[in-house]
């Protein structure tokens, strides 16, 4: 296999990049780690003009957290990066349950989250804790810069609200709330290393044994990152109990969209939202207790 | 339009013009004749590839050539640089009988050197984790487990000697 020709750019500043963005046109495509830009190419399913890649430019690399104000990750935070942080693990642990199963550990050390989430994937690991953890990111253009919450960023299967001209400069993530607690799981024939055929996300706010808020993303059983309003619903206000746990599964299952396709069945899939989301739920619950 | 591109391969300088659409596994294959690193699948699924690129291990069939500009690249022949005597890792692979086609070793040996780098005492879960993605068709996992425990030992013990000397 070879890649198809491109012409090739490594600007140095972000005011650079955007230009050359601009400058390119149509056919011009960011490449923040490649990990899923190169596959694309090798598979002949993307033909650039011009790879732009962001990896020379200063500051956009950073993951920088305070307990005042939150999270922030660069364009080109590696995902090994996001793995190894200490913060990241004590306040968004469901974000480093999401990295610790992506793909393999070379693919961690040279992929990035926010082209993860630049590249659409239902299936994308990242999407949905950071979803239901309310993060809002940062598209920036020539003409300046434009936050977006992460809800509204996936519109289809490799198709985001991002216009030509603008580049994910970074993700922002806001404190958890006090009694919260987060959970990501996804099931998959391996186990990680392949592309999860479900995943669920989960993010929950307990007053005593009451879920007062709660947030649910199912990966890969729509054709976007897809937010279970009505099971979310059915959760809120609700006294905790093993069967309001039972019934949130089942609703999310009747809520998935899922299709069957290589990795499993739409019928398989159902069922293992019901169970994902039972089991974030519960973790859910549990890491609340720590905050 | 070719890129001009200056980088080490296990210690050597090297400098290249490389067309951008070329990758690091096919720039070390074939303008470097270091056919030690394998290319597989061709998509970062089975870890054949694997190179270590400032300290990380990265799979060289997604990387391309112009983006190891001024980087330090270290490949399988980097472990026994002198040809004759083999890294502990190597000596390892041979004693336990880690190797059948060989068509992996090499993406297991530097995912293993990747590992031991970190952690240099890993369990059998850790190593198991070190190599998940790296893909042995002749299924010889258990040995490979194997191997690399043993050449954690034998690296631990030869880093007690030094600091006693």
């Amino acid at each position: 296999m070879r890649l198809p020709k491109f012409e090739y750019f490594t600007p140095k500043t972000l005011n650079e990049a955007l230009a050359l963005l601009k400058e390119q046109g149509e056919g011009a495509y960011i490449m923040a780690g490649g990990t899923d830009i190169v596959v694309k190419m090798l598979h002949g399913r993307l033909r650039p003009k011009s790879v732009i890649a962001l990896q020379e430019i200063d500051g956009i690399n950073k993951i920088s957290f305070s307990p005042q104000e939150g999270l922030t990750i660069g364009a080109t935070a590696r995902i090994v990066n996001i793995l190894s942080h200490p913060d990241i693990l004590q306040y968004y642990p469901a974000l480093t349950d999401a990295v610790k199963v992506m793909a393999n550990i070379e693919v961690r050390n040279m992929g990035t989250v926010v082209g993860n989430l630049c590249n659409a994937a239902p299936s994308a690991d990242t999407a949905p804790p950071l979803i239901t953890m309310g993060s809002v990111v940062v598209l920036t253009s020539l003409e300046g810069e434009r936050r977006l919450s992460l809800d509204e960023f996936f519109k289809g299967p490799g198709i985001t609200a991002m216009n030509q001209g603008e580049i994910m400069t970074s993700v922002f993530v806001p404190l958890p709330q006090p009694r919260s607690g987060g959970s990501y799981k996804r099931i998959s024939a391996r186990c990680g290393v392949d592309i999860a055929p479900a995943s669920a996300g989960t993010m929950a706010v307990f007053r005593d044994e009451i879920c007062s808020d709660v947030k649910l993303v199912l990966g890969a059983v729509a054709p976007i990152p897809l937010r279970a309003y009505r099971t979310e619903n059915l959760l809120r206000g609700k006294q905790w109990t093993h069967e309001l746990i039972q019934d949130a599964g089942y609703e999310a299952a009747e809520e998935s969209m899922p299709i069957s396709d290589c990795r499993a069945s739409a019928e398989w899939r159902k069922k293992m939202v019901a169970v994902l989301t039972r089991r974030t739920l519960v973790e859910a619950y549990e890491r609340s207790k720590k905050n | 339009m070719k890129h001009r591109i200056n980088f080490k391969v296990n210690g050597d300088e090297y400098s290249l013009a490389v067309e951008p659409w070329k990758t690091l596994n096919e720039a070390l294959r074939e303008d470097l004749n270091l056919t030690g690193t394998k290319l597989g699948c061709g998509t970062g699924d089975c870890g054949a590839c694997t190179v270590i690129v400032d300290g990380k291990s990265v799979s060289s069939c997604l990387t391309l050539a112009v983006s190891v500009d001024g980087k330090s690249v270290t490949t399988v022949e980097g472990l026994a640089p002198s040809g004759d005597e083999l890294h502990p890792i190597q000596e390892a692979f041979v004693k336990t009988g880690a190797i059948q086609c060989g068509f992996c070793t090499a993406g297991m040996e530097m995912a293993a050197l990747h590992l031991l780098n970190h952690n240099p005492s890993p369990n059998e879960a850790e190593i198991r984790a070190g190599l998940s993605g790296h893909l042995c068709r002749c299924t010889g996992y258990s040995q490979i487990v194997e191997a690399i425990s043993v050449a954690a030992e034998t690296m631990k013990n030869s880093q007690s000697e030094e600091e006693e000397q």
